[in-house]
């Protein structure tokens, strides 16, 4: 059994909120404003980040983006590995995504599998006219060739490390930390 | 859509095969029913397939016609992106004399990961399951078992629409006896938490229906009254020749649902019936294709459930 020990604090609430902020911004503008724009955060902790983009863009912008939320359990490349189904999530699109800017959110980006994973998805629910990607973390050791569009924080890790995201909606408390696997 | 219970937590899923329903407690009741929430999500999409059986093959093996549940099983299969081989009895070596053992060994030589069976023997699922060392068993109806399929399928219907199913009250109409629907529907509402009345003539009710944990009334009036649910049960015409009820006509005066029966439940409950129907005998037309009716929804609901088994059951590593 292995048991995530916690190493470090990597952001506190303030600095996390700070970075949601910075990133809302990144997106008007790379967007060019909020016309023709959807948001689309990947379960779980995706959702509640698109959300407060959200919120943020709307008070910046005085427009309420839509915001959506992607499920990728069924198309995951390691389904067929596992001995345990994982629980599918809700997948919700505010509005038909063809034609449309996607941008989708998640808390961590790692292997890239889950994004590959999402964009697949993605394109089974329409023809979008672009997809971007905006994460919190970026912490390495990408598998497949995807970037993010926007970051939060580089943060270089070991491949025995865990970073968690913490939404207060989930968890009771905006951070982010490190975390090591401790074999027991 | 009415009120969801707001957070269904992961459960660790442990059916391979599901033979009958009475094998799932409460929360693996509502787990299931929330998956399948999802899935039916899935059938609205422009693209109506997802890659998650992707190189797994079904075999849908039915040794009895019924074409509306193979088609269901089908199209759940397909849209989870499953390959699917239809294997029907006629013409098949089952009829040239082969045993049910060696069809399983057969299936199983062909690398078929899930098998979907119906069959008019009791316990034919279970044995399938007990002589397959990798493939699973879904279980689409055995004799007078089980139907587990249809048993979910009604309850998803009824948790859509009444949310909580917790003391809700569900009256089951017709021949009790013969129906291993009505025999997988009342452990699945007895599970789930609903109140069961039996009803329907004397000659087709079980024995023991105490054991079932439900209660029989001979008046369907008194049956229906204050339910939140009524469901038909299908008359097979040939049980007339058996001498269990004297004529269609008389059935459907004494146990067929028309608007007045419909009157001694809630306002609004559901109609509710397991197809095909037959107007005019278990069911009148003014129910069947009025208001409260969920005949077709049912239907859609099939495919949903059915969706959700194959994904839990029959995907992952074997």
């Amino acid at each position: 059994m292995t048991v995530l020990r916690e190493k470090a604090k990597l952001m506190d609430s303030d600095d996390l909120n700070r970075v949601i902020k910075r990133i809302a911004h990144e997106i008007v503008e790379q967007n060019k404003g909020t016309e023709n724009m959807i948001l689309v955060g990947i379960h779980r902790r995706g959702v509640y980040l698109a959300r407060r983009l959200q919120k943020i863009i709307e008070e910046v912008e005085g427009t309420k983006t839509p915001c959506g939320e992607l499920d990728i359990t069924l198309y995951r490349d390691d389904l067929t590995m596992l001995f345990e189904q994982p629980m599918v999530h809700s997948t919700r699109m505010p509005q038909d995504i063809s034609g449309k800017n996607i941008f989708l959110v998640d808390d961590v980006l790692y292997t890239g599998r889950t994004v590959r994973a999402a964009l697949e998805a993605l394109v089974d629910l329409g023809r979008p006219s672009s997809v971007k990607l905006a994460v919190i973390i970026d912490r390495g050791h990408r598998e497949l060739p995807i970037h993010a569009d926007m970051c939060g924080k580089n943060v270089p890790t070991s491949k025995n490390e865990v970073i968690e995201v913490r939404v207060s909606e989930l968890d009771g408390k905006d951070e982010v930390v490190i975390c090591e696997r401790d074999a027991q | 859509m009415n009120a969801m219970p707001s957070e269904i937590g992961q459960i660790v899923w442990r059916h391979r095969n599901v033979i009958d329903v009475d094998c799932f407690t409460r929360e693996e009741l509502y787990f299931l029913l929330d998956q399948a929430r999802h899935m039916e999500n899935v059938m609205d999409r422009p693209i109506k397939k997802v890659p998650v059986l992707r190189g797994k093959m079904a075999v849908n093996l039915f040794f009895e016609n019924s074409t509306r549940t193979r088609v269901s099983f089908e199209l759940a299969e397909k849209m989870l992106s499953a390959d699917v081989v239809n294997w029907s009895v006629s013409g098949s070596s089952h009829a040239k004399g082969e045993t049910m053992r060696d069809t399983a060994w057969t299936l199983e030589a062909m690398g078929a990961d899930i098998v979907v069976m119906r069959h008019g023997a009791v316990g034919s699922a279970q044995y399938l399951a007990s002589k397959l060392k990798r493939a699973i068993v879904l279980n689409a109806g055995d004799g007078t078992h089980a139907h587990p399929t249809q048993a979910l399928l009604d309850l998803y219907t009824a948790w859509k629409h009444l949310g909580n199913l917790e003391g809700k009250k569900i009256a089951l109409v017709g021949d009790v006896l013969h129906s291993r629907v009505a025999r997988s529907d009342v452990i699945a509402f007895r599970t789930i938490g609903c109140e069961v009345v039996l009803s329907g003539p004397p000659t087709m009710m079980p024995k023991e229906i105490d054991s079932l944990g439900c209660r029989y009334e001979k008046d369907p009036r008194k049956a229906v009254e204050g339910a939140d649910m009524v469901y038909l049960l299908r008359i097979q015409r040939e049980r007339q020749q058996d001498g269990l009820f004297p004529s269609v006509d008389e059935y459907h005066r004494w146990w067929g649902a028309d608007d007045n029966l419909m009157k001694y439940a809630k306002p609004g409950a559901l109609a509710m019936h397991p197809g095909p129907i037959n107007r005019g005998v278990e069911i009148a037309s003014e129910v069947a294709d009025g208001h409260q009716s969920v005949i077709l929804e049912q239907v859609r609901s099939g495919v949903a459930i059915r969706m959700a088994l194959l994904y839990l059951c029959g995907g992952g590593a074997r």
